[in-house]
């Protein structure tokens, strides 16, 4: 990943910061401009996501891309977010304790660094939510 | 004026690790160790927690619990002498994660386990001066011991942060005051690009963390014409479960106000945290009108003491963030294999 990628979707990645359309009630994560449903009568506002959800369906990641490997195994998920929108996360801790269904929240961890001497990525992820 | 603590958050990995188990692999009594040390287990981050991860988490519990607009915070400040990186703040991680940015000021700040409390007092100052709003001050450290060292009995990872502000219907409690002893003392230190601190030894007990401890906690309470009787809790920074007992006892602070703040036996020293860790747990169970005697310590060396008041409003926002006991319920132990994976201690070429 490109620094200045990563930099650019700094408020999405930490913050989940999408979009929600007044007009029809739709949310969007990752954000967009323009609605899918209301085309240009659409009215999009900025939303920040409340963080809880629940698992789809996932994987559980033995061989990983360069970066991750120290963190294997993990599930990684795709997650309904309460307000609607769909995305992928790892879900933190014991990969066994992952089913379809579990409630999820969001909390704020190393996504991955590139190498001893590149930029550390934070980010997003999510753990059960046992409260 | 009065100035203040608007909220408090605090955050604990779940991973521990026994002193029995580092105990095993060097061949040291565990018993010994535990009743020396008065600590049973210690934090471990999980693989993808630094101070950066956790001082985003001290601070999000922070806002949670206060319930105030971000944007309203004016200065960031985080304590640490476990920063992710050498050059490029933590404080601006933190400021983006908890939506405070771009309208602020901040800085990183280290000094040993104390960098937190002079966060606070910076905090203080900008606040009291009409600079800023809301001061963020936050602990936070994965600390490390060097494999078979006795820090590494206790080198524990967690953080807390605590938002100042000087509106008096917000504050949770009070800060009537703040006193700090400082001198050049080599205590403790690690250089620049070593992964492992270097102590005195013997030397880090005496003249390192009881003459600054004693001497700050004195200056206050002669500073504010206090006694140890007019305060119904006291916490001392806490690098064992042992220096902070003694501590108190010096000063004439008994067992049941020192009680609800030592966290350390069940997390170890959580460094830049661990001060401010005792003075969360205590803020979750003291009453309106509670006072609290607070004193940090960091090696290099200098004391931070703090006299602080309990609010009405400390039952109103107590429960809307997770308390220490909750943080530190229910940990998942590693053994020391899983450990060393989890705090580097085996690299990945
Ligand atoms: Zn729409």
């Amino acid at each position: 990943m490109s620094v200045p990628r990563f930099w650019r979707n700094l408020g999405s990645r930490y913050n989940l910061e999408g979009t929600h359309c007044k007009e029809c009630g739709e949310y969007y994560y990752p954000p967009r401009d323009t609605c899918v449903n209301c085309r240009r009568l659409g009215k999009i506002e900025a939303y920040k996501f409340k963080g809880t959800g629940e698992v789809v369906t996932f994987t559980v990641i033995h061989t990983a891309a360069e970066g991750f490997e120290e963190q294997t195994p993990y599930a990684l998920a795709i997650i309904k977010l309460d307000e609607g929108p769909c995305l992928t996360s790892q879900i933190v801790g014991d990969p066994e304790k992952v089913h379809i269904g579990l409630r999820v929240r969001s909390v704020f961890r190393k996504l991955g660094s590139d190498g001893e001497r590149g930029m550390i990525y934070y980010g997003t992820k999510f753990i059960p939510d046992e409260a | 004026m009065t100035i203040g603590i608007v909220s408090y958050g605090a955050y604990v990995p779940r991973y521990r690790i026994k002193v029995e188990e580092i105990a095993r692999l060097w061949g040291d009594d565990a018993e010994i160790l535990k009743k020396g040390l008065m600590v049973l287990e210690k934090s471990v981050p999980a693989l993808d927690e630094d101070a950066a991860t956790i001082a985003v988490e001290a601070a999000r519990s922070a806002l949670a619990r206060g319930a105030f607009d971000p944007s309203r915070i004016g200065a960031v400040y985080t304590g640490s002498e476990s920063h992710p990186y050498a050059v490029k703040p933590t404080s601006t991680i933190v400021a983006q994660a908890v939506g405070a940015t771009p309208d602020l000021t901040a800085a990183d700040f280290e000094f040993a386990c104390k960098a937190g409390t002079a966060a606070v007092q910076a905090c203080m100052g900008l606040v009291s001066s009409g600079m800023v709003d809301l001061g963020l001050a936050i602990g936070a450290d994965v600390s490390q011991g060097a494999p078979s060292d006795a820090l590494e009995y206790t080198a524990a990872a967690g953080g807390v942060a605590l938002v100042i502000g000087r509106n008096e219907s917000e504050l949770c409690a009070v800060i009537e005051d703040t006193y700090s002893f400082t001198t050049d003392t080599p205590d403790f230190w690690r250089r620049e690009g070593q992964p492992y601190p270097e102590h005195g030894g013997r030397f880090t007990g005496e003249p390192g963390y009881f003459k600054h401890v004693t001497n700050a906690a004195k200056g206050l309470m002669k500073k504010l014409d206090t006694k140890p009787e007019d305060y119904d809790y006291a916490v001392f920074h806490q690098p064992n479960g042992k220096f902070p007992r003694n501590a108190a006892k010096m000063l004439g602070f008994s067992k049941e106000q020192i009680a609800p703040g030592l966290v350390v036996t069940k997390i170890g020293n959580t460094y830049s945290g661990s001060c401010m860790m005792g003075l969360a747990a205590t803020l979750d169970q003291a009453k309106p009108g509670d006072r609290i005697f607070m004193t940090a310590f960091g090696s290099g060396a200098g004391s931070d003491s703090f006299s602080i008041t309990v609010t009405d409003r400390i039952e109103e926002i107590r429960d809307k963030a997770p308390k220490v006991s909750e943080l530190i319920r229910d940990p998942i132990y590693l053994d020391y294999g899983q450990y060393a994976k989890h705090k580097g201690k085996i690299r990945f070429a």
